[in-house]
């Protein structure tokens, strides 16, 4: 048995993080997660603390499908990767709620539905029934990575132009508002979330034509 | 595709759902301390912003800071029950457990009362108020001038109300039209303070707008005033004449 081992960091491991950053973003290409990315990206907080919960569920629900991909009988496969995904996200509640109590409170019930965040569902049936544990972790990773910073940019430009705050910390100085500049209460909105992220779309796909479809 | 037998699959099932609740019971057990502490500091926070006591913490941890904040102005806690009477049961257990205390025919209950005293001596009184709103419960905190009469502040918060609609009871906007309302009327009756649809007039001691597009919540937060502090009625005009 002398299978030459691939590096841990091979070009085909990158590209499992690289690509959902960027023309498979499961955000702007794939069109999932697109309920949370509305809901909580009115400041720039909860949006990472959000990102960082799903990349903390997803890296280890995918390690965990993947390390029982042999065992699980394939006709309750969907009810075992929903368990796992549950447990975990219930888990990661408990501990916002006992260790960042304000956050958790902002984040209300989308930590709950990260339960039903298709990235999720989507990433251990389509990747970790069927891969090694490595390449699953880094496959998790990036999908998260690439949900997570769609939601900080979404999050930046909400919280600049609706509250003209930076992680609540002022940026646009007095002297702006006093000139008569106002802070555009429709950012705050969930639809202007959806033009954010739509305008997003519009930049991405302008400069990569191969995602236009007909 | 492999096939797996019934047997297996029951097996799979039964483990992996043992394995499951003993972690999350693990879990939910080691963080449930820290949890309460975060919740009763929450509660005292929102006792403390009624009667205007706002204060960032500053090198400390927030759940200290907060805690001492509160013993330094908040000096004098009890229960009174519906004739006026002083009880012996701790103001701050009964506030946590204020749902349970609602269950109980209103007779029978224990009214939680906490006393703030400010720098320069003046008094307010903060009453614990709870209800339903639309989805699920709705609670707040309604702190009285000395009078016993005016509404000094209130904070309104709730479970799971609508965004943009019942959970604007939530908001500084709402909770301030509270302020300067009275709920006694100038013959001395109880008449709480009613949420208006379509509008208070300013003139109206006893009225604030309801929120548009929230109408069952706002029915819920008035029936909360009038249900909970129409029981601290006997006391307050006691309190009053002395």
């Amino acid at each position: 048995m002398s299978i030459e081992k691939e590096p841990l960091f091979s070009v085909k491991n990158l590209k499992l993080i690289s690509e959902p950053l960027g023309q498979s973003n499961p955000i702007t290409v794939q069109v999932l997660g697109i309920c949370s990315a509305l809901a909580i990206t009115v400041k720039l907080k909860p949006s990472i603390v959000m990102a960082l919960s799903v990349m903390a569920v997803l890296a280890v629900s995918n390690v965990v499908i993947s390390l029982l991909r042999k065992m699980i009988p394939p006709r309750i496969r969907i009810i075992v990767e929903l368990v796992v995904i549950a447990t975990m996200v219930i888990m990661v509640d408990q501990v916002l709620k006992a260790y960042a109590y304000d956050i958790s409170k902002q984040l209300s019930v989308f930590v709950g539905l990260i339960i039903t965040n298709c990235i999720l569902m989507g990433r251990l049936e389509a990747f970790a029934m069927g891969n090694k544990p490595w390449p699953s972790f880094l496959d998790a990773l990036g999908n998260a990575a690439g949900y997570g910073i769609i939601l900080i940019i979404v999050a930046f430009f909400r919280e600049l132009l609706g509250s003209g705050t930076l992680l609540d910390m002022r940026v646009i100085p007095q002297a702006v508002y006093d000139a008569g500049y106002m802070d555009n209460g429709m950012m705050v909105l969930p639809p202007m979330a959806l033009v954010v992220v739509g305008i997003i779309i519009w930049i991405q796909r302008s400069r990569r034509k191969n995602l236009i479809e007909d | 595709m492999r096939s797996f037998s019934n047997t297996y699959i029951f097996v799979f099932s039964l483990i992996m759902v043992t394995i499951v609740a003993v972690l999350l019971s693990f879990v939910s057990m080691s963080l449930k301390p820290r949890q309460l502490l975060n919740i009763e500091t929450e509660k005292k926070d929102n006792i403390l912003t009624t009667v205007g006591v706002t204060g960032e913490a500053s090198g400390v941890d927030k759940n200290t800071f907060i805690s001492d904040e509160f013993k330094k102005y908040i000096t004098d806690s009890y229960c009174v029950d519906f004739n006026g009477d002083k009880l012996d049961a701790d103001a701050f257990e009964v506030t946590l457990n204020l749902e349970e205390e609602l269950r109980k025919p209103r007779e029978e209950r224990n009214y939680p009362l906490f006393v703030y005293t400010g720098d320069d001596g003046t008094k307010r009184y903060v009453v614990p108020v709870r209800g339903r709103g639309l989805w699920g419960p709705i609670w707040g905190y309604i702190a009285l001038e000395s009078d016993l009469n005016t509404i000094a502040g209130t904070v309104f918060d709730h479970e799971g109300e609508t965004p943009g609609l019942g959970a604007q009871i939530a908001t500084v906007e709402f909770e301030k039209q509270f302020d300067g309302k009275t709920i006694f009327n100038t013959e001395g009756q109880f008449v709480s303070v009613e949420v208006v649809k379509g509008g208070a007039d300013p003139s109206d001691k006893h009225g604030v707008d309801a929120i548009s597009g929230g109408t069952i919540t706002s029915k819920g937060l008035q029936a909360m005033l009038m249900d909970c502090l129409g029981g601290y009625v006997a006391y307050f005009k006691e309190l009053a004449n002395n």
